[in-house]
């Protein structure tokens, strides 16, 4: 005899409810699936009518978004002869030549190195806080926390002028460092939000045992609670390494070549007449799936990444 | 009484211990930890915004850094509430709050409300759902112009094959009746999940005794949809709300990507007709006045529905 609860759903209630969401998660997934598979598809097949489902795989995209192409004369090829393999087929197409590698790989490494820096940054400044938040009795502690939080309501256009001002005078505008303080300070209400949760839960009577053996707090805090916040850490780390990874606004106001990162950069792909989008699907691939990775790792933290901590599970 | 009194005094750090501390003090190490964040934050937040308020009655311009500036007052403000263009961004941006708002906390609250239902395998179909939330809205946009594009595009593809319409005979992004409505569709497949997530946590935090009280009191399925879930999830529903207004009342990456404020200007909404002017009219001092319009509104808005949502908290 089972324990009967009126709370349960019944198995039909279960079904239909497994359907619909099902339903609904197919249809959302579908630009996602069409994103990464449009990569892979020549451009004729991208502008196929009606869209195909089932294509030849081909490379293209991905070719046409790490290299560039210039034309060449009728003559020119003549001189060349036929392309014999696969390789020279691909070289020369339509007349069009591979004349180098185009700026993708720079623009992706900028994302990369912009990311990381003001992460670590980020992390590094946000647990200093966010410990003393959560300890000591900081004056005007709530004041702080919650001024801390008001700079996220700023629509970044709205400081831009300013900064971009600001960052021309100091020699910043275009460089990883400038780029690397912006998005740190963007993010730093996150991470202190995110880390003082995390640390408010690791009970205090660790620290003071560790303080009762004789170590100094600044002992304490980075033999006793870091090790405790790392999981913590980890997920703030990525959430604002996403944050950074994702932003637009930005960049594309305060960048043009030297720091410029990719989603700026990825919507100009521009193949003959109009988008080349094997090419941007192909870069948007490379671009996005990371994230996906990332999001499926941090599934059961995401709720309160989103939230600044306001919902906990 | 003496329980409370107890464990204060267990709490505390005692005094014989506070002595054998060494190293710096508690307060010195307060200061040292909070400083740079604070530092940090009020050169790249909080002096850019004062700049931006000193920048709003002048009549600078950033292309022209020669030109004498002069301080102009109020002009600028006053021009900015008297130009019929504003009002117009103004109706695009709540057209779009208002739709993106009501659209996803519907549909986010049914899928929480399916998931709730724990069917097999929902952790997995609920990761899927949660994906398009965390991607790039730039670089997302972009390729849902590809998406929207008449006669080859997914979506006009698949609303031919659901509806019998054309595919090629309608351009989400290009007709400006249906422009407002392609960055409402592709908002909400984004930003859907959020509201989902937060109902779902509302939905988890409702302790089952109550439902089987009210069943206990013969209460229909309905009435106790109602009477228990509603309530309860409100106040999630309300936060969730404040988080997707304040959003998409600064969204610029995903509309500039997908219409560019276009066709013509019935996507303007308010951060891209402030680049506009800012970025692409240089018109500095009064593009600056515009933002500390927009700051002081979110602002506003933000802190008078913390008081509402706080109110219902306490019910």
């Amino acid at each position: 005899m089972s324990s009967f609860s009126v709370t349960e759903p019944s198995a039909r209630q279960k079904w239909f409810a497994g359907a619909l969401v099902v339903m609904y998660a197919v249809i959302t997934i579908l630009p996602l699936l069409w994103i990464i598979g449009t990569g892979f598809k020549s451009p004729s097949d991208a502008i196929a009518y009606p869209p195909k489902t089932f294509f030849e795989p081909t490379l293209e995209g991905y070719v046409n978004l790490f290299t560039t192409r210039t034309r060449v004369s009728e003559d020119q090829l003549k001189e060349m002869g036929e392309p014999k393999t696969w390789y020279e087929r691909l070289v020369r197409k339509d007349g069009l030549i591979i004349a180098g590698p185009s700026r993708f790989p720079e623009r992706f490494y900028n994302s990369v190195i912009i990311g990381f820096g003001s992460t670590v940054l980020c992390i590094v400044l946000g647990t200093a806080a966010a410990y003393a938040f959560s300890r000591f009795k900081v004056p005007l502690k709530d004041d702080l926390l919650f001024f801390i939080l008001s700079t996220r309501m700023m629509p970044p256009i709205a400081v831009a002028i300013p900064i971009f001002l600001m960052f021309r005078s100091l020699g910043l505008n275009d460089t990883h460092a400038g780029m690397i303080l912006l998005y740190t300070a963007v993010n730093l209400s996150l991470s202190v939000w995110l880390l003082k949760g995390f640390i408010d839960e690791i009970p205090i009577e660790y620290e003071e045992a560790a303080l009762i053996d004789g170590y100094t707090r600044f002992q304490a805090f980075y033999k006793v609670v870091l090790p405790q916040a790392a999981t913590g850490i980890a997920s703030t780390a990525i959430f604002c390494l996403i944050f950074a990874w994702n932003e637009y606004a930005f960049a594309v106001l305060l960048t043009s070549g030297t720091a410029q990162t990719a989603p700026p950069f990825i919507p100009t792909i521009i193949g003959v007449g109009g988008q080349d989008w094997p090419a941007v699907a192909a870069g948007a691939t490379l671009f996005l799936v990371p994230v996906m990775v990332f999001t499926i790792l941090l599934r059961k933290h995401l709720l309160r990444g989103i939230t600044f901590g306001a919902v906990r599970k | 009484m003496l329980h409370s009194s107890i464990d204060r005094a267990a709490h505390a750090t005692p005094p014989v211990l506070a002595r054998r501390i060494t190293g710096l003090s508690d307060r010195a190490i307060a200061w040292i930890f909070v400083a740079p964040s604070i530092v940090l934050l009020l050169a790249i937040n909080i002096f850019p915004l004062i700049w931006t308020v000193r920048l709003s009655f002048t009549n600078f311009r950033v292309n022209r850094p020669n030109e004498p500036v002069q301080f102009v007052g109020l002009r600028n403000y006053l021009n900015i509430l008297t130009d019929k263009d504003i009002w117009l961004t103004m109706q695009a941006t709540a057209h779009f709050l208002i739709w993106t708002i009501v659209l996803q906390v519907l549909i986010g609250f049914a899928l929480a409300y399916l998931i709730n239902k724990k069917f097999r395998g929902n952790d997995l179909w609920t990761t899927i759902i949660v994906l398009p939330m965390m991607l790039s809205p730039a670089v997302v946009g972009n390729f849902w112009t590809f998406l929207y594009q008449p006669q080859i595009g997914l979506f006009n593809y698949a609303i031919g094959f659901l509806t019998g319409a054309d595919p090629s005979s309608f351009s989400m992004i290009g007709d400006t009746s249906l422009a407002p409505w392609a960055i409402i569709i592709v908002d909400t497949w984004m930003w859907t999940p959020f509201v989902m997530l937060i109902c779902l946590a509302g939905l988890r935090s409702i302790p089952s005794s109550i439902y089987e009280a009210a069943e206990c009191d013969r209460a229909s399925n309905w009435r106790q949809f109602w009477t228990i879930t509603i309530p309860m999830v409100l106040p999630f529903l309300m936060l969730a709300i404040l988080f997707r207004g304040i959003e998409n009342f600064k969204m610029f990456d995903l509309v500039v990507q997908l219409t560019g404020g276009g066709p013509g200007s019935i996507t303007e909404l308010t951060s891209i007709n402030l680049k506009r002017e800012a970025f692409e009219k240089w018109r500095t001092g009064y593009a600056s006045a515009y933002a500390v319009i927009l700051f002081v509104t979110v602002f506003g808005l933000a802190s008078i529905y913390v008081k509402a949502l706080n109110k219902v908290k306490q019910r």
